[in-house]
């Protein structure tokens, strides 16, 4: 099996059982906690309208909103590991295809792999750090996926020499 | 070549590729009928009881706000088992596909992946069809406080798909992880027929499209739309507050525009990537549909063109309404007749190609 095979499909299938026990993890241990705060502070901020206490209605309503921030990133994380992790395996078996020296579709599936990890890390890390950082790592995963996907389109739609 | 390990009738691979796309077949079409019968019905019950929860807040009642978000909950909890039914039907047909590409590279006997393709068929009709009827049936007859026959019987359906699942991992590492083995004999992916090379170049493009939309939507809208949903709901509950009706009424019409926003641009982003992975699915099996050249050319270009269809008319639907609404839902038809006339081609297949690998 060629190195880029190796790493499209073995790092596909390790991201995926990633993905799928860090989704397990937060279905088990966090999500109902966080959809249970995200309706309760919604519900304490109209309550708190209905009580005509516009200081808690607004308290209640920040709660909901960092509540929503961490788990739409938490939950979309999840998709996305598994997601790449799929279109990753999906390369790996139909790399026979490709129109490129062995090298460069290792350097691509090493920027694709690379990538899928980074970007949704970077997401998840936006939950506890607010700054740059999180976000400039998200970026560059995601900004690697692209590259290598748009490779990867050239290299599948050119002709192979006969 | 031994044919088992091939495309037998009702062999391992051959079930899980009809399997598979029958199951993505019926996940479109169940969610099809899903987003013209349901979808916006209980999208207007949910606003209509946020609507009733402010105006109940505008009246200074708190328990009539409590029981209104009780309903949006009960509301959501419809919603969400049908878009779960949809969700996980298509997704174990993604899944069927994969075993099938891999299907070569698993170091188990045929009777073996055989008997494990219908275990996971079985797990995966089972768990979306009793996702479906969890809201139905609830707790009836349930020897369980909190959850249903519908629920016990879903996650059976769940743990039959790991049990398949596991056990061909096992068959794949056996393979990957042997001291000496020969090269599996797998015909798929090599092929570089037009209609596979169109399918999947057409797919990964399509995937590079959902990523750049998707980009796009988190470096410009994500971070707008976190604002405005607080924004608009703090206007609201200072407006009941202020018992001030007028700006009640201003806050709910803004949160039905942004709620309407932020879904088109979502489906549109999950709708594209995964018509993508499809194609590219798909590319692999263009060998065995049977079908003349041409017409899996054609069948190839319909797909594709449906699979872009109904993403972009997705987004359109805000600004032109039901006319790119009744354009998205022809794109999933185009897509699910294209799905149909592969599936019809896999069913003909008589095995030439196994016949040729084995001479």
């Amino acid at each position: 099996m060629s190195a880029a095979r190796k790493i499209l499909l073995l790092g596909g299938i390790a991201l995926a059982l990633w993905g799928m026990s860090y989704g397990l993890w937060y279905a088990v241990f966090a999500e109902h906690q966080a959809l249970e705060e995200i309706g309760s502070s919604l519900a304490a901020g109209f309550g708190g309208a209905a009580a005509r206490n516009s200081a808690l209605a607004e308290r209640a309503l920040q709660q909901y909103q960092q509540a929503k921030y961490v788990y739409d990133r938490q939950v979309d994380v999840h998709g996305h590991w598994i997601g790449l992790a799929m279109v990753l395996i999906v390369l790996g078996i139909g790399l026979d295809r490709l129109t490129f020296s062995e090298r460069i579709k290792a350097i691509l599936s090493m920027s694709a792999l690379v990538g899928s990890v980074l970007f949704p890390l970077g997401v998840l890390l936006q939950t506890v750090d607010h700054g740059n950082g999180p976000r400039a790592l998200a970026v560059l995963g995601s900004a690697l996926v692209i590259a290598a996907l748009a490779a990867f389109t050239v290299g599948f739609a050119r002709k192979p020499a006969v | 070549m031994d044919q088992s390990e091939t495309f037998a009738p009702l062999g391992a691979r051959r079930l899980l590729v009809l399997g598979g796309i029958g199951l993505i077949l019926i996940g479109m079409i169940f969610g099809d009928i899903f987003a013209v019968f349901l979808l916006h019905q209980n999208a207007a019950r949910v606003g209509a009881s946020l609507s009733s929860a402010a105006h109940a807040a505008l009246a200074g009642d708190g328990a009539a706000v409590l029981a209104n978000f009780q309903d949006v909950g009960g509301f959501l909890e419809n919603r969400g088992t049908k878009v779960d039914t949809h969700v996980h039907m298509i997704a174990f047909g993604y899944l069927a596909l994969m075993l099938a590409l891999l299907a070569p590279w698993i170091t188990l006997s045929a009777d073996t992946k055989k008997w494990l393709a219908w275990v996971f068929l079985c797990g995966s009709g089972l768990l979306p069809t009793c996702v479906f009827l969890i809201h139905y049936v609830g707790l009836a007859y349930s020897p369980l406080k909190a959850i249903g026959w519908a629920s016990i019987l879903a996650d059976l359906g769940g743990l039959l798909v790991i049990v398949a699942v596991l056990w061909y991992l096992v068959g794949l590492g056996k393979c990957f992880f042997a001291p000496e083995r020969s090269a599996p004999g797998n015909d798929l992916p090599g092929d570089r027929s037009p209609s596979g090379r169109l399918l999947l170049a057409g797919g990964v493009f399509l995937v590079l499209l959902g990523f750049l939309h998707g980009g796009y939507y988190a470096a410009v809208d994500l971070h707008r739309h976190e604002a405005l949903d607080y924004s608009i709901l703090l206007e609201i509950s200072k407006g009941a507050a202020a018992q001030s009706a007028a700006a009640v009424e201003r806050g709910l019409a803004e949160y039905g525009q942004l709620q309407g926003d932020k879904a088109v641009k979502i489906a549109a982003h999950a709708h594209i990537i995964e018509f993508g992975l499809l194609s590219m699915l798909l590319a692999f099996f263009q060998p065995y549909v049977n079908l003349h050249e041409t017409w899996k050319r054609r069948w190839a270009f319909v797909l594709l063109f449906g699979s872009v269809l109904l993403p972009v008319c997705v987004l359109l639907e805000l600004k032109y309404g039901s006319l790119a609404g009744g354009l998205a839902d022809v794109g999933g038809l185009l897509v699910i007749v294209a799905l149909l006339a592969m599936w019809i081609g896999v069913l003909r297949y008589p095995g030439q190609l196994d016949a040729g690998g084995a001479a």
